[in-house]
Order: C-alpha cells, then sequence, then structure tokens
C-alpha cells in the first residue's frame, strides 16, 4: 500500500464529479425533477495528507464520499485513484481496490453490528481481504486493537458495552485491518465530547504519520479542519466554492460563503456575538437551482451577471481558487466588518 | 434616578442541589451537590461534557424530573424566594411556561408532528391566559414575527415538517416566548443546526433577551458558544461545578484543571502542529464516581488528598469559584470533611 501513497504523488483525484437524483412523483413514479446534489467537483488529495471538505448539511459533502467509495454511481465526471481511473469499473473489476478506500462513519452507535463482537466485526474485513487464517487473524486483531489505543481484552466484547469514544477507534480499527492508502472520514468527531474528541483527533493524526495515511476529513467544524487539514475545499449547494492550502484559506477567503462560514464559526478569540455574522436564510434546497452562481441568493455582493452564466473556477493565488467572478476580479473583499 | 431593580438581584438560585437516580441496586448520583445564581438579564451557561448532569439541573429546576426512579435527595431551587421544588403538580403547572420556559435540543423531536405551529403556540397561551381565539392568533403571529420567521400568518397553519430546522428552532422560541416568561432555559438549542443557522439563532436569543430584559440559562457542551454568549459560566463534571466565573475569568484564567484540560483539548488553526491535550481516560459511571474529587483520576495536578478528600470551592474574588484546593494558594484549607 504505502508504494501507492509515497508523499506528494497524487492518491486520489477528483473531476468534475456529477451526481442527480430522480425525483419520483404520480402513479408511474415519473421522474418530475432532479436533485442536483453534486455538481462539477474537482479536487486532489495528495499522498499522506489531509483535504478538508467542509459545507452546511445538505451541501453533497456525504455524496461525495459515497462516490468515491463507488457506493454510488456518478453521472458524470472521473474518480482517478492512485492513476488508475475507477469511474466505470465493474464490482469485480473494484473488489481489489476496495480495500484501498475505507471509511469511518460519524455515528459509532450505527456504524458497528450490536450482535457481533468487536473481534467479529473487524475480521469480517480481514476476511474480505483475504485473511482467513485463525492465529493470523487473532495477531492482527490484536495489533489493530493496540494499533487505536484499545486493550485487545476487549475483543470478545459487543459494542453496548463501549463508549462513543472507544466506538469510534474501533470504527478505525476496522478502517484500518484491510491496510488501506486513503481513509474517508464523515464527520467522526462531530459526535463525541470535547476531551474525547481531542484523543480521536490525536490518534487520526499518530495514524497518518506512522502509516502515511491520506484523508478526505469531512465536517463542517471549522476548527477542527483547521487544526487537522493541509487542504480545504469548500463546498457549497453541489459545488466547490473555494479550494486552496488551509493557511491559505483562514488567512486570505476570498469567496463570500467562505467569509460567510469562517465568521459564523464560534471561537473565543473573537469574544462577541454581534461579530457573528448571520448571512440571509438557510440554503434553499436543490431542487430546481437558479442559473449561474448557486449562493447568489444569499450573497451580499451578487450582481445581474452572477445569475446569467454559470460561474468558473478562478485562480487567485498559487494553488488558490474560487469560484467567483468578482472576488476573483478585485481581489478579497471586506464584507463583514 | 429611575426606580430600577438592583441588576445583582437574583431571579433564580439553585442550592446544594442533589438529584439522584434509583435503580435496584445502584444509585446514580446524577446531580449531586449543585449551587449557582442565575440574576436579572444575565445569561448564565452551563457547560460539560455528556451525563455531566447539566440537563438533569434544568429538568429539575423545570420539575420535570420523572419521580421515581429520580428522586430530588436534598437543595432548594428558589425563584423569586419561592422554593419550586415545594411546589405541587398544579402549581408547577401554572408556573411552567409562564414564569420560567425551556426550549429543547431537537425541535424535530420536541414539536408535535400532527399540530400545526400556530396550535402549538396557541396551546402554549391558551393554557396560562383565558383570552380569545382571535386574540391567541394575533399574538401567535406576532412571536412568530418577532423570532424572524417570514411571512408568519402562513407558517401558523404549516406543520413543523414543513418547516426548515433553523425555523423550526425560531418557533420552539416563539413557544417558550408566549408567555413573556422571565427566565429561558435553553438546552442545547443550536447543537443539531449549521453554523451559519447556529448564529443566526444565537443572535436571535440576545436579540430578544435584551428587548424583553430576560434571563437566559443556556445549556451546551460547545465551549465555543459559551465563549459568545455567557456573562457568566459553570462548568460541571460528573454532577459538580468544578468551577464557576465570568466568561472572561474562565477563559482567559481558568482555575480549575477540568476547565484548563477543556480549552486546551480545543482543536483551532492556532494549535495547528501541536499535540491536542487530551484528557485520559473518560466520564465516570455516576453511580460509581471514584471518591474524594471525581475529577482526580483524569487529573494531572492530582494528589493523594484529591482521593480522600472532597474539594471545598476555593474563591478567588469576584464570582470566581473553582472546586480545587490543589491549585488554590488561598492559605486556607478548603477540603471538606
Amino acid at each position: 500500500m504505502n508504494e501507492i501513497n509515497s508523499r506528494n504523488s497524487t492518491i486520489l483525484q477528483v473531476e468534475d464529479l456529477k451526481k442527480y437524483f430522480p425525483i419520483r412523483r404520480g402513479f408511474f413514479q415519473r421522474v418530475t425533477s432532479w436533485v442536483r446534489a453534486v455538481e462539477k467537483v474537482s479536487f486532489i488529495i495528495k499522498g499522506g495528507k489531509t483535504l478538508g471538505l467542509v459545507g452546511e448539511s445538505g451541501c453533497g459533502k456525504t455524496t461525495v464520499a459515497r462516490l468515491i467509495l463507488k457506493l454510488l454511481e456518478a453521472d458524470g465526471g472521473k474518480i482517478i485513484f492512485a492513476g488508475q481511473d475507477i469511474t466505470d469499473l465493474s464490482e469485480a473489476e473494484m473488489k481489489p481496490l476496495r480495500k484501498e478506500i475505507q471509511i469511518i462513519f460519524q455515528d459509532p452507535y450505527g456504524s458497528l453490528n450490536p450482535r457481533m463482537t468487536i473481534g467479529q466485526a473487524i475480521a469480517e474485513g480481514l476476511k474480505a481481504a483475504g485473511i482467513d487464517n485463525r492465529s493470523e487473524t487473532q495477531q492482527r486483531l490484536e495489533k489493530l486493537l493496540k494499533m487505536v489505543g484499545m486493550s485487545p481484552a476487549g475483543i470478545d466484547r459487543f459494542p453496548h458495552e463501549f463508549s462513543g469514544g472507544q466506538r469510534q477507534r474501533i470504527g478505525i480499527a476496522r478502517a484500518l485491518s484491510v491496510e488501506p492508502s486513503l481513509i474517508i472520514c464523515d464527520e467522526p468527531v462531530s459526535a463525541l465530547d470535547v476531551s474525547i474528541q481531542a484523543q480521536i483527533i490525536n490518534l487520526l493524526k499518530d495514524l497518518q504519520e506512522q502509516l502515511n495515511l491520506s484523508y478526505l476529513f469531512i465536517s463542517h467544524d471549522l476548527n477542527v479542519v483547521g487544526y487537522l487539514c493541509d487542504r480545504v475545499a469548500v463546498m457549497y449547494k453541489g459545488h466547490i466554492m473555494e479550494y486552496s492550502p488551509a493557511d491559505e484559506l483562514f488567512d486570505n477567503p476570498v469567496h463570500p460563503y467562505t467569509h460567510l462560514l469562517l465568521s459564523a464559526i464560534p471561537d473565543s478569540e473573537r469574544s462577541d456575538i454581534s461579530d457573528m455574522n448571520t448571512l440571509g436564510d438557510e440554503p434553499a434546497n436543490t431542487l430546481n437551482p437558479p442559473a449561474g452562481c448557486s449562493f447568489q441568493d444569499r450573497c451580499p455582493i451578487s450582481e445581474d451577471r452572477c445569475a446569467q452564466s454559470e460561474i468558473n473556477f478562478e485562480k487567485v493565488g498559487e494553488d488558490h481558487l474560487v469560484r467567483c467572478w468578482k472576488t476573483a476580479k478585485h481581489g478579497s473583499y471586506q464584507f463583514f466588518s | 434616578m429611575v426606580m430600577k431593580i438592583s441588576d445583582n438581584e437574583k431571579l433564580l438560585s439553585v442550592q446544594d442541589l442533589k438529584v439522584y437516580f434509583r435503580s435496584e441496586d445502584e444509585v446514580a448520583r446524577a446531580v449531586d451537590g449543585v449551587s449557582f445564581d442565575v440574576r436579572r438579564e444575565e445569561t448564565v451557561c452551563l457547560v460539560g461534557e455528556s451525563g455531566c448532569g447539566k440537563t438533569v439541573t434544568a429538568l429539575s429546576i423545570m420539575g420535570l424530573v420523572p419521580i421515581p426512579p429520580g428522586e430530588i435527595a436534598d437543595g432548594r431551587v428558589l425563584f423569586r424566594d419561592q422554593n419550586l421544588l415545594d411546589f405541587n403538580d398544579t402549581e408547577m403547572q401554572q408556573f411552567r411556561g409562564n414564569q420560567i420556559a425551556m426550549v429543547f435540543q431537537e425541535p424535530q423531536t420536541s414539536l408535535n408532528p400532527v399540530f400545526t405551529i400556530g396550535d402549538q403556540i396557541g396551546e402554549a397561551i391558551s393554557t396560562h391566559e383565558d383570552i380569545p381565539e382571535s386574540e391567541i392568533t394575533r399574538r401567535s403571529e406576532q412571536l412568530l414575527k418577532d423570532v424572524g420567521i417570514a411571512s408568519p400568518a402562513e407558517r401558523l397553519g404549516d406543520y413543523p415538517h414543513q418547516l426548515s430546522g433553523g425555523q423550526r428552532q425560531r418557533a420552539m422560541i416563539a413557544m417558550a416566548l408566549a408567555c413573556s416568561p422571565d427566565l429561558i432555559i435553553a438546552d442545547e438549542p443550536t447543537t443539531a443546526l449549521d453554523v451559519t443557522v447556529q448564529a443566526q439563532i444565537l443572535r436571535l436569543l440576545d436579540s430578544i433577551q435584551k428587548l424583553r430584559s430576560m434571563s437566559v440559562l443556556y445549556i451546551t457542551h460547545d465551549l465555543g458558544v459559551v465563549s459568545k454568549i455567557a456573562d457568566r459560566v459553570c462548568v460541571m463534571y460528573a454532577g459538580i461545578i468544578a468551577e464557576q466565573g465570568n466568561r472572561q475569568e474562565i477563559f482567559k484564567n481558568p482555575k480549575h484543571p477540568y476547565t484548563q484540560a477543556l480549552l486546551a483539548s480545543l482543536p483551532n488553526r492556532e494549535k495547528r502542529g501541536q499535540r491536542l491535550y487530551s484528557i485520559p481516560g473518560t466520564v465516570p459511571n455516576p453511580a460509581y464516581k471514584p471518591s474524594g474529587c471525581p475529577f482526580h483520576p483524569r487529573c494531572q495536578h492530582a494528589i493523594q488528598t484529591c482521593a480522600e478528600r472532597y474539594p471545598g470551592m476555593c474563591d478567588y474574588g469576584d464570582g470566581h469559584h473553582a472546586r480545587c484546593p490543589v491549585l488554590f494558594d488561598g492559605g486556607k484549607d478548603t477540603w471538606c470533611k
């Protein structure tokens, strides 16, 4: 696995990924409209690095994850994993690659089978990867549990006997069991308490260093993303609005939506509630979006042109892309003073 | 000078509250000697991890702890010098909603799906006031307008599922405001919401509070939110208040090892590259709390005495108290028993 994942090589490249879900109505279940969950999403994850995918609920983050895992078929675009185009691979062709991309879910309660001991749950992955020798399985299980900071003595216990943080560790051990090179972390710490959250974040960082893992870190928590990620893609209604190295994004945000998100972070640095910006209402649904920019209805600086033509990515700095013609041209704008 | 009720007047005073839950062979001491005050027009935040007793504290103020298995073992809850714990069910019913109202975490589950928003706000009004139907409708409409819901007259006829998460939480707040309470207890009202919507709701609560001169007891696990809205903060751990004080003091000058550890374990951009401090171990089971200070097994400052004797509240002046004699150099023996 680690040959694939050498540093600075591209491990995953996603190009113009697209997924529409049909809305069916009436007796004949005819398709009456489409939910444009993901539209033209592109990004790159380098070996051993972490890309943060941030956005509000319903913006399509999880759909992107499911497309990459090929749990959903993309309607357009390309997914290139370690140099190989996997977009149209069949189930059988995909099988040897399955172990390379793993996922950790948000809810450690819902993602473990309550009737399986954690040993069984983790061993399932090993079996699928072709390890069914009993003593070897046992050895690997113990090693995995140690790796995620748990006592191997828990191997025969059931998920309900563990706390939320421990269950998340089990989820991580299960993902690691097949030695993946990319792990998709779908809000892995959102459901955890602060003290446990720090443990899991440290664990994810340690594992990345030891095993040279790459992460796609999906989150709505910009504090965690700012701490953990090397690059960030900001998503809104199925589009990537801004894509940049993490430091650059936090220091010089360009897109109005990024400004909105950053100003809504409750952190202890800015101390007054009136600093928090509350632009517009929540995002409307992704059904029948207007032409042009998907953010236009909440944007403080939108003009007629925003509603006319499709907005493309523009380069505003080294590795810094933004889907907004206006700010790209005039530089960052003081949106909220 | 205008006659004004002193700002320091205590509206709510919780004194040595103890709430236990009994099962066949265990006693879970969910709240174990909690004391704090809420003054007029003040926002007090109860912050802590799950299971620390913050919600049980709120429920016992509202008289909503199920008895049995619950049991108010000790203490007083004084609201304008009346002990709410002495009230019978009918008296409490008159009181609830009228003087103290509560906003819950999940508007999806705490709104009734088969009644319209108008019905539910109307019910809150008609329970406490004998006024004609037309007046109730007029008031409900005004309330929805006050909480920033667009076209309130039409929304009155909507069912909860027709509103978005943020709007539902606004409707919940409108219900809580129906009888102009003096105190609102908000139990994690923004936890289920996106950051941008959270910012809107926090701002709404802030402006309503100022407009109506209310007090707010805000329960949350999110220190970021606390740093934005609190006047005073009570940090809870395992059924006790570990530390309380003004917002600035708690964030800039924390005196309890638990508060210090919590703040150190928060991820943010500035800590990038550093390892997060993570509190070892987990929150104790309320039925099997450690002897002495409940935090001592996880505390990096713990000494032998911490396991043997119960720590007293140490006074740092100006309302800042921390239950940790080890870090206190006040010179007096502040251990209990």
